[in-house]
């Protein structure tokens, strides 16, 4: 192993990783987000459309795109062999909880709360990622731009699959309730000055987002049946 | 007071272990909490019966070694003690307090309420020490240290050594124990020369042991009887990746 290698193998070294890259992944769901919205303006998906249009064929974001790709494989694979190795450091439990509420409850269910994210990251990127490069889609009419949204205003219809989202954004909530705060402490950013802000912008950041993207659904699902 | 003790017992290593329970009378409430062990072990010995086995030295809160979990806590119900220094006016008369070790892969169970603690022996081996020169006695206050720097040593210097952060982590984690040791030394002028490999020597070490990684829940900090904070931890991953990128060491 090089001693690159070797430093981010040592479990200070993994968590090093799953910051950088949790960090990573909340900067994109900002991104995204702000793509998502489009989807509410009312005229039928066309900006949605042309925005996605724009991303596709932009090199900075197509670089982007891939550096994410790489860092979620890399968040997904360091959280396990961190959740394995955690989990086998105490194979006699405690007859009696400890009852003390002095830790967030979302801080202890990390890796659960990450296996659920990536059953919905498998879903989703199937549902919709896939025919953004791999399955093209009918291009809005008379342009060269493909026409994603009607595949998301078609999914959104279902009861069962909008409930699954907002289920999923919910359990994305608790994981960066935790994780935004925790990946600073990671980062061995810790101190008096900003911590009290990273805390306090952590926690907006984990209702706020999540509720951003589970409210998309939850209007075209009404917007739909009202129609 | 008058108690019902579900207490773990163990002959060995070996032996799988379980609760068994006592029931006891008449303890003062004046007493702490291991005195009421002595009560009982007294009682089980004249019975012909084998004693309660724990860890004591100092019974004052200094030498860390009365380890054992009470109804889920280490160290008892109350903040910032340790079970030496718990009285029996914590609990009401009638009560059933549970009382089990350490949980941890690397602190096995010796016997009843005793673990082996070496393994942070062996990572205080693997670089919790400071080269000095022999020869004449140095004036002490020779050195220049800044004030805020010598309180922040003396802070993480008060870690007893006890392992209660590893008791409470959901992950056995000994980050605290190990942050506590490297603050101390990374702080202070008498710990530069090892500084950038201490680090990285005790961490190897940490995870050689088999202890968890650190998920940041805090739990660690809130069981420790001298309230070691978790800064202790966030500067063990500076000192981490500073060695990492600036040490002569490959
Ligand atoms: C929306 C996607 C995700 C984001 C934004 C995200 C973000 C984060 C952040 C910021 C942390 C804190 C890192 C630290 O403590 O230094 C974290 C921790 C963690 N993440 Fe994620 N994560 C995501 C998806 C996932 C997935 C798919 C998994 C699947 C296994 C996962 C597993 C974990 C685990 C196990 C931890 C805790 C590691 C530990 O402290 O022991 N995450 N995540
Ligand atoms: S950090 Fe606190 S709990 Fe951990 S060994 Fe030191 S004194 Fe005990
Ligand atoms: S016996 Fe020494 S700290 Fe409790």
């Amino acid at each position: 192993m090089s001693w690159f290698t070797k430093a981010l193998s040592g479990s200070v070294g993994k968590k090093l990783v799953m910051s950088l890259t949790g960090l990573f992944l909340i900067l994109f769901l900002i991104e995204h987000l702000i793509g998502n919205f489009m989807l509410l303006k009312g005229d039928g998906g066309v900006a949605f459309n042309e925005f996605a249009h724009f991303m596709k064929h932009n090199p900075v974001i197509l670089v982007g795109e891939i550096v994410m790709f790489i860092g979620i494989l890399l968040h997904v694979i360091d959280g396990l062999a961190l959740e394995r190795k955690n989990r086998s450091a105490r194979p006699i439990g405690y007859a009696t909880p400890n009852k003390s509420a002095v830790t967030s409850w979302t801080s202890k269910y990390m890796g659960p709360f990450g296996i659920i994210i990536l059953i919905f990251l498998a879903i989703h990127l199937y549902d919709f990622f896939r025919y953004k490069y791999f399955s093209p889609v009918d291009n809005m009419p008379g342009t060269d731009i493909s026409d994603l949204a009607s595949l998301v205003y078609i999914k959104f219809q279902s009861l069962v699959y909008v409930v699954f989202y907002v289920i999923a954004m919910i359990v994305i909530g608790f994981h960066l309730n935790h994780g935004f705060q925790s990946a600073f402490q990671t980062l061995g950013l810790n101190h008096a000055k900003y911590t009290p802000a990273i805390k306090f912008i952590g926690s907006l950041y984990a209702i706020l987002v999540p509720l951003g993207y589970a409210l998309i659904p939850v209007i075209i699902y009404i917007q739909n049946i009202s129609n | 007071m008058n108690l019902t003790l579900k207490i773990w017992r163990q002959k060995n290593q070996q032996d799988k272990g379980g609760f068994k329970d006592y029931k006891i009378s008449d303890i003062s409430p004046d007493m702490s909490f291991l005195e009421m062990i002595d009560v009982l072990n007294e009682d089980l010995v004249k019975k012909g019966e084998d004693p309660v086995h724990f860890d004591h030295d100092c019974r004052e809160g200094i030498c860390g070694m009365c380890s054992m979990v009470i109804n889920g806590r280490p160290h008892g119900p109350k903040q910032a003690i340790t079970t030496c220094q718990l009285h029996m006016r914590s609990f009401s008369d009638g009560d059933t307090i549970t009382i089990e070790p350490w949980r941890a892969k690397a602190f096995p169970v010796i016997k009843d309420l005793v673990v082996d603690r070496t393994p942070f022996e062996r990572i205080m081996q693997a670089g919790g020490y400071v080269s000095i020169n022999t020869g004449g006695v140095p004036d002490a206050n020779a050195i220049p240290i800044p004030k805020n720097m010598a309180e922040d040593a003396m802070d993480a210097a008060a870690c007893i050594g006890c392992g209660a952060c590893v008791a409470s982590c959901k992950n056995a984690s000994a980050m605290l124990f190990v942050s506590a040791k490297v603050s101390q030394l990374a702080l202070l002028p008498q710990g530069m020369i090892e500084r950038k490999s201490r680090v990285e020597k005790m961490l190897m070490q940490m995870d050689a042991e088999g202890f968890g990684a650190c998920t940041n829940t805090g739990a660690c900090s809130a069981e420790c009887p001298k309230e070691i904070s978790l800064t202790h931890i966030a500067r063990l991953n500076r000192e981490y990746y500073s060695a990492k990128v600036y040490s002569e060491n490959v």
